[in-house]
């Protein structure tokens, strides 16, 4: 057992989708992916001085695919590698280099090096694009070592262009990478690359944007690979490194206030909102519509919402809490003041009985008792 | 002192690793082979070889300001010679375990007050650290991996780096690497395995160094101007002004409630954590009846301070009332208190702290920080 972890019994969907990827993972090759933030960071030497050591090692090592100018460092690691050559294929003008399925499923080695993991090849070929290439590969038993910028990622090409960086023509799917066996960050500091480019200044902040979009993209691969270890183990984290932040909606609450709070301190922990409620019967015709308002605001803001259902109010929530990872808990304060104090509120039993995250009440737009 | 006034100070980068082995040292060496390359009077003022060969060979030719053998409780230690490094003042210093605590009789107590000291002199350090050594993580660390982390690095120490470089290492590649005896001797390696380097704990870490990292690229960029209003526009908030400033519009105020409890420290931790995020003012404050459990209070304070919290202690009948007014006074937005100990069933009447600061605060933002008790 995990220390910090409690037993966790997963739904049998979860586990059918575990044995499924268990058998999958089974007999496809194993996937690695070196994650840069820009060109020049270092990702395609650290591949190959990988596939190097790995040579070393004993491992039957070949590279599919090399891209662009080839700086001596890696000349000299290639030089002393098995390399599959990229055929070049014309097509409307343009030239691809494209990879040679046929050649590699011949030699079948036990790992294959693909740099420029985003190219697309021509059209009419047998995959649109260069990373469907490598799941053939993967699919056929041989591993994968490839690098990749951040900025070729297909869900974050908003956030490219917002930070200044040009939209990638060419890009796969962050799926892809959530579903890598490993992933490795090469960072460095974005003055290392001017140096390395030979005093050409590109905007020092853009690069340290895209850094930190690196980083993050990064965590959130590691964060996968944590909950499917923890699930496919039966087991559930009580403590994840990540902030998840729920927010709790009632009638009265001060929706306004919470939301904006709850998305900037998501944003600034760079963690997760989710938004709920809990169903209750018999609530007055006043106190639904405010109740939806305050939801629909929620969903305006880009956040889930989920409705609770539980005869108990404080039980539904505990649960719900736990079951998300929650870190910090937002509510309303109390709404109205109580003369006997011998029962506890909600909001002290909620107190009393979270034990796992943080509990942020927030004062209501009026306060009543005053 | 018109010298030392006229001294620009050094410049800080520190390689952040999450483990032991994931390559720190190598690569803060080869970055020093270079800048010797290029001509920059550099030397090693600390190094820990740790039997590491592939790292003793990166050292070649390098300058060792030669270590200093100090005796304590009858055992040898050896020391890094921060006078000696001062008095050879080198442009650059590498200074390994930036998170190691000196022997008694050292004048500083930690690495990085050493490495304070040599920035001051206008000396430029490259040091390494873990991120488990962070102090505000050392609770989550605890929880993740069951160890408490002794020797803690104060946030504001490694905000205040010019540079923080992640070592990224797969905890794959890194378990290959203690399987193969790079790490550790075999019978280390084995223990190391099958304790602190299981695979959860290894991949929790990593992610905290990772998310570390991209906070410190964060705080290192000044904020622009942007629109961010949703969630969906704004994976990373640098800069966002819907980030710089709360709801209220006012600049959040944290307050941390301290007492003698042994939890306050984590409370403190939090608290500051917090606030470090929202880019908050933060202040601690203890409210006592008759001075009583001041030492462990006192504690506690000073723990606080070396964070850079400011402390107050106020003397006060009414606690809850106190806290209160504290806080309107302080134009505080938002309180942390610890949890009390809920009454037992047959003293439900006789209210804790908590639960009165909520009543009469009902106007205010109220966090109560969760003790997170380890169980299993």
């Amino acid at each position: 057992m995990v220390p910090g972890v409690t037993d966790h019994r997963p739904n049998p969907e979860e586990l059918l989708r575990r044995v499924q990827a268990g058998e999958r993972r089974e007999s496809r090759g194993r996937l690695k992916v070196f994650l840069g933030y820009a060109s020049r960071v270092g990702k395609s030497y650290r591949m190959f001085d990988e596939g190097r050591r790995r040579k070393q090692r004993g491992q039957d090592v070949v590279v599919g695919a090399v891209q662009g100018v080839v700086t001596p460092d890696i000349q000299e690691i290639l030089s002393r590698l098995d390399v599959v050559p990229t055929l070049l294929e014309r097509h409307g003008g343009a030239e691809y280099q494209v990879i040679d399925l046929a050649a590699l499923f011949r030699r079948h080695p036990g790992v294959c090096l693909i740099d420029g993991l985003a190219y697309f090849n021509p059209p009419g070929s047998r995959n649109p694009e260069r990373w469907q290439d490598v799941e053939e590969l993967l699919d056929r038993g041989i591993s994968v070592i490839t690098a990749v910028n951040v900025q070729h990622i297909r869900e974050l090409q908003d956030e490219v262009e917002r930070i200044g960086g040009k939209r990638a023509a060419d890009s796969i799917p962050k799926e892809f990478l959530l579903e890598a066996d490993e992933i490795e960050v090469v960072d460095a500091p974005p003055e290392a690359l001017i140096d390395r480019s030979g005093g050409i200044a590109p905007d020092s902040r853009r690069l340290a944007e895209l850094r930190e979009l690196a980083l993050l993209l990064a965590a959130d691969v590691v964060d996968r690979q944590l909950q499917d270890y923890l699930d496919s183990h039966g087991i559930a984290a009580r403590w994840g490194t990540q902030e998840r932040i729920l927010v709790c909606l009632t009638p009265r609450s001060n929706a306004e206030d919470m939301l904006k709070s709850g998305i900037r301190n998501t944003l600034r922990f760079h963690g997760a909102l989710i938004v709920a409620y809990v169903e209750q019967p018999g609530l007055g015709a006043e106190d639904k519509r405010r109740l939806e308002l305050h939801l629909e605001r929620a969903r305006g803001m880009g956040a889930e919402v989920h409705g609770l259902r539980g005869e108990d109010f404080v039980g539904a929530i505990l649960d719900f809490a736990r079951e998300q990872r929650i870190t910090q808990l937002f509510l309303g304060h109390s709404s109205r003041p109580r003369a006997f104090r011998l029962a506890r509120s909600p909001i002290e039993r909620l107190i009393d009985a979270a034990e796992d995250f943080d509990i942020r009440l927030f004062p209501h737009p009026h306060p009543e008792g005053k | 002192m018109t010298e030392a006034a006229e001294v620009r100070r050094g410049r800080l980068k520190v390689y952040l690793g999450y483990a032991a082995g994931v390559g720190k040292t190598y690569r803060a060496l080869d970055e020093a082979q270079v800048l010797k390359q290029q001509g920059v009077d550099i030397v090693v003022g600390y190094f820990e070889p740790h039997g590491r060969l592939e790292t003793i060979a990166k050292t070649e030719g390098l300058e060792f300001i030669p270590r200093r053998p100090l005796t304590y409780a009858g055992s040898e230690f050896q020391e890094m010679d921060t006078e000696a490094i001062l008095h050879r003042k080198p442009a650059v210093a590498l200074v390994d375990e930036f998170a190691h605590t000196n022997v008694p009789g050292c004048e500083r107590t930690k690495r990085w007050q050493d490495v304070q000291a040599l920035l001051d002199a206008g000396i430029s350090v490259i040091t390494t650290m873990n991120v488990q050594h962070l102090e505000s993580l050392n609770d989550q660390v605890w929880h993740v991996t069951g160890v408490r982390v002794r020797e803690t690095v104060p946030d504001w120490v490694v905000d205040e780096a010019d540079e923080v470089v992640l070592v990224d290492l797969t905890p794959r590649a890194l378990r290959n690497r203690l399987e193969r005896g790079v790490v550790y001797g075999p019978d280390k390696a084995k223990r190391a395995m099958e304790n602190f380097f299981i695979e959860t704990n290894l991949t929790a870490l990593r992610e905290m160094a990772m998310r570390h990292a991209a906070h410190e690229v964060e705080e290192k960029l000044s904020p622009a101007p942007s629109s961010v209003a949703s969630l969906g526009t704004a994976a990373t908030a640098a800069g966002g002004s819907a980030l710089e400033t709360p709801p209220t519009g006012r600049k959040e105020r944290i307050m941390i409630c301290l007492t003698g409890s042994p939890s306050s420290a984590m409370l403190i931790r939090r608290g500051k954590r917090v606030a470090d995020y929202l880019q908050a003012d933060c202040l601690a404050i203890h409210v006592g009846r008759n001075g009583t459990g001041r030492e462990d209070v006192e504690r506690h304070m000073s723990f606080a301070r070396n964070l850079r919290i400011e402390t107050h202690i106020v003397e006060a009948q009414d606690v809850p009332g106190a806290i209160t007014e504290f806080a309107r006074g302080q134009r505080i937005t938002q309180i942390f208190m610890g949890r009390s100990t809920p009454q037992p069933w047959w003293n439900q009447f006789r209210e804790t702290i908590v639960r009165q600061v909520v009543r009469r605060a009902y106007d205010m933002q109220i966090t109560i920080v969760a003790d997170r008790r380890r169980k299993g």
